[in-house]
């Protein structure tokens, strides 16, 4: 038999990365060749047979990434393997299993435990305030009613670190179509469940419960403002904030506040959580700024989850194209 | 006697023991892949042994006072040390793994952000502490020994202000492991030994009055 010297043998950390960097580069050439193509468009829509996917898979085998370069994709499933600056999407595992949701706990790789018995069904959610036609969707009606569709986003935590996931979901601005926002509304406010019995993290009255949520209406209506119920092709896990939740790509992840179940279209400005909590360091807007840092840890990069070693944060986390007129002529200082 | 020798060679290995293995059990983590975001989990879990450790440190000396616990003091020196060592490790890992050498993103983390500033000051100065722990700087420091490794006390309050300004919104915990320094702190002010010292006497020779009977 041969001998293979110890140090000799790829650290499994290091051999996965290049794994991960070696699907990326795949996935890259595949988009490219698809743009090349004119195909970009035609983006498939979310895979519903999710129970073919063996929920749970845990570490990826070197076969299947080599399906997932080459071939098809392996479920859990997106059409996509990176964004659009070609960065590979985050494990599945790692979104599922790195979570801030301190409803249930303050430590991220508990959420997912602490979560797993909640119960996201049936659901309702109820927008209303200064529109129309104010109403109370079930979540499977919201399902149905919007056209989902397969969006690749950056992640960036306010704590400096970041993901790339698949969402499936619809944009926010269909939902404000249909119930018709009045000329007085100037803000949305988004309400979290509040529920103590099924959200053990609630007893910590550290924070003002439930989690409130904003957003201007022009922010709202901004097409990357979207209404997720899926990443990688499947439903919402509880952890991630099942069965509805906003994704909002530009922000800090705080603002994109899960299991919704209130949306009130409002005149003045919502009081946030986190806001309330720490007014000095958690602002309004809470855009991804490498400029302006949090007062008391830097925001000039981050570091993305199944990397070792850091990359600066981008701009709007690299959304300045979709968002920054949003914001002309307004201090990115002031408005934090 | 004898439960005192026994006392006196248990007591270091299970220091070492205790040290270690947390050390043993984050590396395996780590390269068994087992963490989501493994750079800040390493820096977590570095410094929150290092302060256990510290803490522990800074317990010894009321030990003795107030139980005449004398095995604690024996130990006091090796808590130190291995509290130490893991402050180096969380200070090597911010500055090697996390921020990959990079010292223009160093310096404005380090530099620019209070939490980071005091935790790199209370790292100096454990530093010198560490140095001159040995038998031999001892002799040579003679009093301004004990004035100089007094820099602990500083060390362990700049630790404390450290975490308190590093955590996202809630400061509950930093402040119990703060209320905790504060308190041993508070048992080495000389009123408080002092009425420790005739307390312990009073009791024991109560004690003794109590046996005669």
């Amino acid at each position: 038999m041969i001998k293979i010297k110890a140090s000799e043998i790829t650290p499994e950390h290091l051999y996965r990365s290049r794994r991960r960097f070696m699907v990326g580069v795949g996935a890259l050439a595949a988009s490219v060749a698809l743009s090349a193509c004119g195909a970009e468009d035609a983006t498939p829509s979310p895979t519903t047979n999710a129970a073919a996917s063996g929920e749970g898979t845990s570490a990826v085998t070197p076969a299947s990434i080599g399906a997932t370069a080459t071939q098809e994709p392996v479920p859990p499933t997106a059409s996509i393997q990176s964004d659009e600056l070609g960065d590979a999407l985050t494990d599945y595992e790692s979104v599922i299993g790195y979570n801030n949701y301190y409803e249930f706990t303050t430590k991220k790789e508990g959420a997912a435990k602490l979560s797993q018995n909640f119960q996201s069904s049936p659901w309702t959610v109820e927008v209303g305030g200064l529109v129309n036609k104010p109403g109370v969707y079930d979540i499977d009606d919201l399902r149905k009613k919007f056209t989902r569709q397969e969006r690749i986003y950056r992640l960036r935590c306010v704590e400096a670190w970041s993901m790339i996931i698949p969402w499936t979901g619809f944009p926010l601005a269909e939902l404000l179509k249909e119930v018709e926002p009045t000329s007085k509304a100037k803000y949305l406010r988004f309400e979290t469940l509040y529920d103590p019995d099924s959200m053990p993290g609630l007893k910590n009255n550290s924070y003002q419960w439930p989690y409130i949520e904003g957003l201007r209406v022009d922010e709202a209506m901004n097409n990357l403002t979207l209404l997720a119920t899926g990443l990688y092709g499947k439903d919402l896990l509880p952890q991630n904030g099942a069965p509805v939740r906003l994704v909002v790509p530009w922000k800090y992840g705080f603002k994109s506040i899960k299991s919704i179940v209130k949306i009130d279209l409002v005149e003045e400005m919502p009081v946030s959580l986190w806001m309330a909590a720490a007014p000095h360091e958690y602002g309004f807007y809470a855009n991804v700024n490498p400029q302006v840092d949090h007062p008391r840890w830097s925001q000039g990069s981050e570091r993305r989850i199944g990397e070792l070693g850091r990359r600066k944060t981008l701009m709007f986390n690299g959304y300045a194209e979709e968002v920054a007129s949003l914001y002309d002529g307004m201090d990115l200082t002031e408005y934090f | 006697m004898k439960r005192n020798n026994l006392l006196k060679k248990t007591l270091p290995v299970l220091v070492h023991i205790g040290a270690l293995v947390p050390l043993a059990i984050m590396l395996w983590g780590f390269f068994d892949n087992q963490f989501i975001n493994p750079i800040q989990e390493l820096t977590f879990r570095t410094g929150r042994y290092a302060l256990h450790l510290l803490i522990l440190s800074l317990a010894c000396t009321p030990l003795n006072t107030f139980f005449g616990w004398r095995w604690a003091i024996s130990l006091r020196k090796m808590l130190g040390l291995y509290a130490f060592m893991y402050a180096a490790l969380h200070f090597s890992i911010f500055v090697g793994l996390d921020y990959g050498f990079n010292w223009e993103l160093l310096s404005e983390a380090i530099f620019e952000k209070r939490y980071a500033l005091v935790g790199f000051t209370a790292f100096l100065i454990l530093l010198p502490l560490a140095i001159t722990s040995t038998k031999g700087w001892m002799k040579r420091l003679g009093r301004n020994w004990k004035r100089l490794h007094r820099l602990v006390y500083l060390t362990a309050l700049l630790v404390i202000v450290h975490f308190i300004w590093l955590v996202k919104g809630d400061i509950q915990r930093p402040l119990i492991y703060g209320a905790v320094v504060v308190f041993l702190l508070i048992l080495r002010w000389p009123p408080i030994r002092k009425w420790a010292g005739s307390l312990r006497r009073l009791l024991a020779s109560s004690a003794k009055n109590a046996s005669l009977i």
